[in-house]
């Protein structure tokens, strides 16, 4: 048995491992989730002792920005970078690869997992330290972190999972049992979104004989068209679960009120866009074929989800529901930009996925500061906020306005891209039901502000006598939560007032993801030629 | 479970269920076996423990919580992939080294340190939930 | 020929599956997850193709196997899926069961307790 490893024949065998050196400098691609995970490991080995969690998560979290920081100026820079582990040749290993779109997805979800962490700090309870808060937040950065780097279906299958446990654990922290019952439902309807992503990528093996996106861009012209547009609508249904798209987006009004405020705020700012990030990947990079196909379908999810969402968001009465519903609407947007798929929309649809992750943490955020000084959950039991602190009443208007997208706030520009993207294309339906979407969000959300801030007193027939249910914010409430989210709030008026940086990223993206040559060749894979050889 | 036999039966069906768990985890990597499932051999034998003793006894036993034990397999083997760090190769690559002790020659991987982590980390978890659930029996 | 003996048999896990989802009992709907799950491994076993030839591992001293051996990626990526399959069916055991304890209820006519039944008019003011 010894021998096996030493004995060297002659024999003619085909290449299968690297041939290039890897410097410890590209490590920065895999650095992110390896870090990730780690921690969390750590963490989860000392969940007993309190202490050190906090700071160990924040140092990990912002070690983690920074090699993101690198990576991104890397990537803009030379174009999409890869990483195959374990040194086997791309098809044959897992590729890690990060384009424009997908480092400034994770830049995004790094830094507004930062944010929870320490707004974190003014909602906790001993309890949810031991049940391992933060082992657990840093395993869904993990997972979203290592789906949107990852270059191989499969492994974003995995990521997905990883991304799911972690959610799972998070929203039944705390034990209440209205999150019980939240859970039972996200969990049934999430597995399930990811057993269908299993079935689709089943066929996608069947058809194609890989499973690395790059070589699947590369031979899917020559896979049998009519399956790959079942399997195209399997991956349209999985991520359109998982983005939470108009039919199918029961499940998000229905959990993301549950938990505490900043694990709310997690979900909607990283979860449904792991789904969105997933459909712009395969529809528009790998299988724009049978992307042409389902544009009408597209159009149609995305205008029902423009126009319902923030019509459910008006009907609540449940302040994070109504929240829930406008995550729900830009998912709509996002579906706009990629029904159109020029570089425009496309351009628009990343843009709005990055502008959504920041605005609807803060969100939910700002959210549980009022639900903090109100005391209550219910909009009709809140009422006079403004008089009690108005920063909040300024940090959650101008969320509104950024949610609704109007000038000059993050949510315009990206709204701006898809509308003009419409006209070009002279889809009038799409683009009225953008515009649409914009003014009623903004009715939504003025309406609520209106009825929280604005008005002095509680619903009912003595609503003009001031509120005296409200309490001031403690000094760890203003010291962190407060201090977080108008960090994350200024972080997110500045990317507004000079979106240059955001409007280029957004561009490159686009442009990598239409034509993914750039893309396929970072992996050291060649155009017109694959190892594979098409379908078997 | 308070049967006599059971109870006189399962510490030793646990020995040896945890050493065989471990000879499955080490020849896995030549042969039928691996991490995955040694520690689903493990994690049966805790439950087994734990049907037969309570579970109080077997976190006892345990020292350190099962989660604490996932944890360390998680960590283990990511920390397996970072050992190439220094040698020019990606994340993950495998590296082989032997050892001789006498005429014996034993051979020492990163997949193999991999597999050790992917042993603790079901262990750990497939203990935890298996623990959680006989409490819950106790409970009612 | 063996993918057309197995493909009815994935039909009828699937319409199993389908079939258990649609019941309003939790621990029905997690069977019929599960059956789900084996079907699409099934699934994924077919579509690396089923072939005869002998197992894929490299005999001792060699370092390519001789002739033609079976696929096995399809092997590995059900071994996986069957793993994560199995740590969320166990997630979603224990939930359901705390679920059973806690709300008293298998029956997802009775969850109602983050979703009311009768939501409130919304106000009509402003």
């Amino acid at each position: 048995m010894e021998s096996q490893y030493e004995t060297e024949l002659d024999l003619e065998l085909p290449q299968a491992m690297l041939e290039r050196t890897t410097s410890a400098a590209e490590w920065n691609l895999i650095l992110p989730v390896v870090i990730a995970l780690m921690a969390g490991a750590l963490l989860a080995m000392v969940r007993h002792s309190r202490g050190s969690q906090v700071g160990f998560s924040v140092l990990a979290v912002l070690a983690i920005i920074v090699v993101e920081v690198d990576l991104f100026f890397q990537v803009l820079e030379t174009g999409p970078v890869a990483m195959t582990m374990g040194n086997w040749l791309p098809p044959f290993g897992i590729s890690f690869i990060a384009d424009t779109m997908s480092v400034s997805f994770a830049l995004a979800a790094s830094f507004v997992t930062l944010i929870v962490l320490i707004y974190f700090q003014a909602e906790i309870v001993p309890r949810e330290v031991r049940h391992g808060f933060y082992p657990l937040v840093l395993l869904l950065l993990a997972g979203v972190t290592g789906a949107f780097l990852t270059g191989d279906l499969f492994n974003l299958y995995v990521w997905f999972e990883v991304m799911l446990i972690a959610s799972f654990g998070l929203l039944i922290i705390g034990g209440r049992k209205m999150q019980l019952d939240a859970a039972i439902k996200y969990g049934f309807l999430n597995f399930l979104a990811t057993t269908f992503f299993l079935v689709g990528l089943g066929y996608m093996y069947g058809l194609t004989g890989t499973l690395n996106m790059a070589d699947i861009a590369l031979v899917v012209g020559h896979a049998d068209p009519a399956p790959m547009t079942a399997v195209a609508a399997l991956f349209l249904l999985a991520f359109g679960m998982k983005a939470a798209a108009f039919p199918v987006n029961a499940w998000l009004p229905a959990s993301y009120h549950t938990p505490d405020a900043a694990v709310s705020a997690l979900f909607g700012g990283l979860l449904t866009k792991v789904g969105v990030y997933a459909l712009l990947r395969i529809m528009i990079a790998l299988m724009p074929a049978s992307r042409e196909l389902f544009d009408p379908l597209l159009t149609g999810i995305a205008v029902l989800t423009l126009i319902l969402a923030p019509m459910g968001a008006i009907a609540q009465t449940n302040l994070r529901r109504a929240i829930g519903f406008f995550v729900i609407g830009g998912i709509g947007a996002v579906f706009a930009g990629m029904a159109v798929a020029n570089v425009l929309g496309i351009a628009g649809a990343v843009f709005y996925a990055f502008h959504s992750m920041l605005t609807m943490t803060a969100f939910y955020l700002v959210a549980g500061l009022v639900e903090r000084v109100t005391q209550a959950t219910d909009t009709r039991q809140m009422g006079g906020v403004y008089a009690a602190d108005s920063l909040i009443s300024i940090l959650f208007i101008i969320l509104v306005v950024a949610a609704a997208g109007l000038p000059p706030f993050l949510g315009f520009w990206p709204k701006m891209l898809i509308v003009e993207a419409t006209i070009s294309q002279s889809d009038w339906i799409l683009m009225s039901a953008v515009l649409i979407n914009s003014l009623l969000t903004s009715i939504a959300g003025s309406r609520l502000w209106a009825h929280i801030f604005w008005r002095p007193g509680r619903e009912g027939a003595n609503s003009e006598v001031p509120n005296d249910h409200l309490r001031q914010l403690n000094s760890t409430e203003k010291r962190m939560a407060l201090s977080a989210v108008c960090v994350l709030v200024g972080v997110i008026v500045m990317l507004g007032l000079l979106p240059n940086l955001l409007f280029n990223a957004a561009n490159f993206a686009a442009m990598d993801l239409l034509s993914p040559q750039n893309y396929i060749t970072s992996t050291g894979l060649e155009l017109g030629s694959n190892l594979m050889g098409g379908t078997q | 479970m308070k049967t006599l036999i059971f109870r006189t039966i399962a510490p030793t069906l646990t020995a040896i269920m945890v050493v065989f768990s471990i000879f499955v985890l080490l020849r896995g990597h030549n042969e039928p076996g691996g991490g995955f499932i040694g520690g689903l051999i493990a994690a049966s034998a805790i439950a087994i423990y734990g049907i037969a003793v309570g579970v109080r006894e077997v976190r006892k036993a345990l020292v350190v919580d099962p989660i604490s034990l996932a944890g360390f397999g998680v960590f283990i083997a990511g920390f397996s992939g970072l050992l190439s760090l220094g040698q020019s190769v990606p994340y993950l690559t495998g590296l082989w080294g032997y050892i001789s002790i006498g005429a014996t020659k034993i051979t020492i991987s990163t997949p193999m340190i991999f597999d050790i982590g992917v042993y603790f980390a079901v262990v750990g978890t497939i203990s935890a939930v298996a623990l959680a659930l006989e409490e819950g029996d106790v409970d009612k | 020929m063996s993918e057309m003996l197995m493909a009815p048999f994935i039909g009828v896990f699937f319409a199993t599956a389908v079939y258990l989802i649609l019941s309003k009992s939790v621990i029905r709907m997690l069977l019929g997850i599960t059956i789900l799950g084996n079907g699409v491994n099934l699934l994924i076993f077919i579509m690396g193709r089923v072939t005869r030839d002998i197992p894929p591992i490299v005999p001792a001293g060699l370092k390519q196997p001789i002739g033609d051996i079976a696929n096995p990626l399809p092997q590995a990526l059900i071994l996986t899926a069957i793993v994560i399959g199995f740590a969320l069916f166990t997630f979603l055991l224990v939930l359901g069961y705390r679920a059973y304890q806690e709300l008293d209820a298998d029956n997802t006519d009775n969850m109602r307790l983050a979703e009311p039944p009768n939501p409130p008019q919304p106000p009509l003011s402003y």
